[in-house]
């Protein structure tokens, strides 16, 4: 093996190396991790939307063709929301637009993620797997407002 | 007799070109369904005008005969004309024939089916959407057909190396056996999906289905198949594309370290495809992330083998200094118009490489998963050096198996180029819309591009137009290619004896090491074993312990299921 070859094959793997550290940092130092198995939750077949602290709302989502139930969640700045999501029929997906929450909703399965939301906004979720005729009509909106009293949660019919 | 000529049989030769041409139309009604699915996307049309249906049947075709047909021919041809040729022995024509039956006939059951619109399950077919019957078994037999290729391939192999004590296998040879190894581990996990999951629930055999276990068992496959799309383009790059520049093969052992890593590191990885799945440990997901890092790494010495090979072919052409050698390629020679296909589909593999690495990257994926990003990221790989090595070689093997002289060689040479430049703003522009949220697999036409819709995203628009002008250029490409191709196929044969006989550009090493440890293939494949059950146990533990309850079938057209 000559020498160049030998110092290209020591830089790809420091190379991958360095990339590895950065995501252990990531998920060590930074805490942002992937949805690992939810054992602690019994299946639910209808969305709900409840308090748990000052600041802290747990979110049990449903997703269905076609639409999220809810597919509109206005909560205050500043919380955080446990949420919780399954599928009542053929696989779902969502991904919150400028926030680290990307999930499958899966039939048999609870996937769970903790998002926090701190700016004031209106963020888009669309249903990004394929789920059918009218998969591209499947979308729903967390409204994010400053000082607002209650949270509540809409449904399209 | 000299070695870089063999003689084939002709019922192998009729062979390898049926298992060119007709995979050929089918690819071109695929691209044709690609070209459409641009224009769905941005709103211009609301139903396919030739076809018929709509965006996600055409998405289906697209997909199957794209990125499953097309590719599973080519590599069974491509394998039936380089395993004779540098073992110098003629194939079992039999079998041989048996495996191309098996193929088109599998094939032709799963396209009509997707046309015919009950099969609209996308290339993925994800329970619990249900597609007709016939579309599994087709699909089924596409895979046993290549299955029975390749076994066709191993007693030629085995006698070789009896013949041959102490020689090398050669390196095209080592190749292809990598890619039918990982091949073959790979579909056994997807045959078990649908012989004993898909298919009886389809039949109504069984009424539910665990979806989370089917899925898991895609993926198992659905990783290691872009490696078998990918190594055959390998292949052409270590073995024909050093001699095509001018020069040698840099590393003759780096060829065969690359092969052998993609056996070990090729499968332990497809749930990194499942990042944002549940009912998966994080921790397995971590370990499945750890060795998609390792099975970059033969990418990575590639990279370099490659570039110093080429550089090596660019001084001998008289480049001089740091950087003239890349001024001394071949690149606009319609004598070698070849050479255009492989050079086009490294450089947009710097893309595709860099891409793999980010979605690969565990908790990052959180941004890009099932966003535009990913058809985007596909795109610059499988339909970019993959295609473009593979449409080039399929050219090539059509010349050499019918006994024709290229025809319309300036055709051939500049399709690429076409291709190439669509293929980068057509992939920039998913790329950009998915990093804004764009989801994938979505016909945006009919509500996110739709200026009335409530769902409407003006922001998004100039990356959905952006996919629409890249998706032209890009058919614009494949009809140049498809001109010369067909040209080629009605020409009149040349009939002197010489050219009866089929030769391929074999470079020789200019770094040429016994490398004895990667002789066998034998040790590889039991450390990918025992690596796959390492990485797989936990994998499909959780999926069977934190599921409950089965699905039922779904039609794509409602909410309600079909029993």
């Amino acid at each position: 093996m000559d020498k160049s070859e030998k110092f290209a094959f020591i830089l790809s793997g420091l190379l991958l190396v360095v990339f590895f550290g950065a995501i252990m940092y990531a998920a060590v130092a930074k805490d942002i991790d992937v949805p690992t198995c939810i054992t602690d939750m019994d299946p639910f077949e209808r969305d709900t939307l409840f308090q748990t602290g000052p600041d802290t709302y747990e979110l049990q989502m449903v997703a269905r063709m076609w639409a999220f139930q809810p597919s509109t969640v206005r909560l205050p700045a500043g919380t955080t929301v446990d949420l919780y999501v399954t599928s009542q029929d053929i696989i779902h997906g969502f991904k919150i637009e400028e926030h680290n929450v990307n999930l499958m909703a899966i039939p048999g399965a609870i996937n769970y993620l903790r998002v926090k939301f701190d700016k004031p906004g209106e963020y888009l979720f669309a249903c990004h797997e394929f789920c059918g005729a009218a998969h591209h009509t499947m979308a729903g909106r967390f409204i994010i407002e400053e000082g607002l009293d209650e949270a509540e949660t809409e449904e399209d019919v | 007799m000299s070695t870089d000529l063999f003689r084939f049989t002709k019922s192998s030769k009729t062979l390898n070109a049926v298992l060119i041409i007709i995979p050929m139309v089918l690819l071109f009604i695929g691209v044709y369904g690609g070209l459409m699915q641009t224009l769905f996307r941005a709103g211009i049309i609301q139903s396919d005008p030739f076809v018929g249906g709509d965006y996600y049947k055409g998405l289906t075709f697209h997909g199957v005969l794209n990125a499953i047909v097309f590719t599973t021919f080519f590599a069974v041809a491509f394998g039936n004309a380089l395993v004779p040729f540098a073992l110098k022995k003629n194939l079992n024509s039999k079998v041989a024939w048996a495996s191309g039956i098996l193929m088109l006939v599998g094939s032709v059951l799963a396209a009509i089916t997707i046309l015919m619109g009950e099969a609209t399950v996308l290339y993925t077919f994800y329970p619990p959407l249900k597609a007709h019957p016939l579309f599994y078994i087709g699909l089924t037999l596409l895979v046993v057909g290549s299955w029975v290729a390749f076994y066709n391939w191993v007693p030629m192999y085995l006698e070789w190396r009896k013949e041959n004590k102490g020689k090398k296998t050669p390196l095209s040879v080592v190749g292809i056996f990598a890619t039918f190894i990982i091949w073959f581990i790979a579909t056994l996990a997807v045959a078990v999906e649908i012989l004993f999951m898909l298919l009886p629930w389809s039949l109504g055999l069984v009424d539910e289905i665990n979806v989370m276990l089917a899925r898991t068992l895609f993926w198992f496959f659905g990783h290691p198949l872009v490696y078998f799309w990918l190594l055959p383009a390998y292949v052409m790059y270590y073995v024909f594309l050093p001699k095509m520049a001018g020069g040698k093969l840099y590393s003759d052992m780096a060829g065969r370290l690359v092969f052998m890593m993609f056996i070990l590191f090729s499968i332990p990885v497809g749930t990194h495809h499942q990042y944002m799945d549940p009912a998966i440990g994080a921790q397995w997901k971590l370990l499945h992330g750890i060795f998609t890092f390792a099975v970059a790494l033969p990418s990575l010495i590639t990279a370099f083998t490659i570039a110093a090979s080429l550089e090596h072919a660019g001084k001998n052409n008289g480049g001089k200094g740091l950087f003239g050698w890349m001024t001394k390629l071949p690149y606009f020679n319609k004598e070698n118009w070849f050479f255009p296909y492989l050079i086009l589909g490294l450089f947009i593999f710097i893309f595709g490489g860099i891409g793999g690495i980010i979605n690969a990257s565990y908790q990052m994926n959180t941004v890009i998963h099932n966003t535009a990003w990913v058809p985007g990221h596909f795109h610059l790989t499988v339909a970019g050096p993959v295609m473009l090595a593979f449409l080039g070689g399929s050219l090539y093997l059509i010349g050499q198996f019918m006994n024709k002289e290229i025809r319309l060689k300036s055709w051939a040479m500049i399709s690429p180029y076409v291709y190439t430049i669509g293929l980068l703003i057509m992939s920039y522009g998913l790329k950009i819309g998915g990093l804004m949220g764009m989801p994938r697999r979505t016909n945006t036409g009919a509500s996110y591009a739709n200026p009335d819709s409530i769902l409407y995203q003006a922001d998004w628009m100039p990356y959905i137009d952006m996919t629409v002008i890249g998706g032209v250029l890009m058919f614009i490409g494949i009809v140049i290619y498809i001109v010369s191709f067909f040209t080629t196929v009605f020409s009149k044969s040349r009939s002197d004896e010489k050219d009866a006989m089929v030769t391929f550009p074999i470079s020789e090493s200019l770094h040429d090491e016994p490398a004895t440890w990667l002789r066998n293939f034998k040790p590889y494949i039991i450390i990918a074993i025992i690596l796959i059950v390492l990485s797989y146990t936990p994998v499909i533990y959780d999926v069977i312990t934190t599921t409950y309850g089965g699905s039922l079938p779904f039609s794509p057209d409602s909410p309600v299921p079909l029993r």
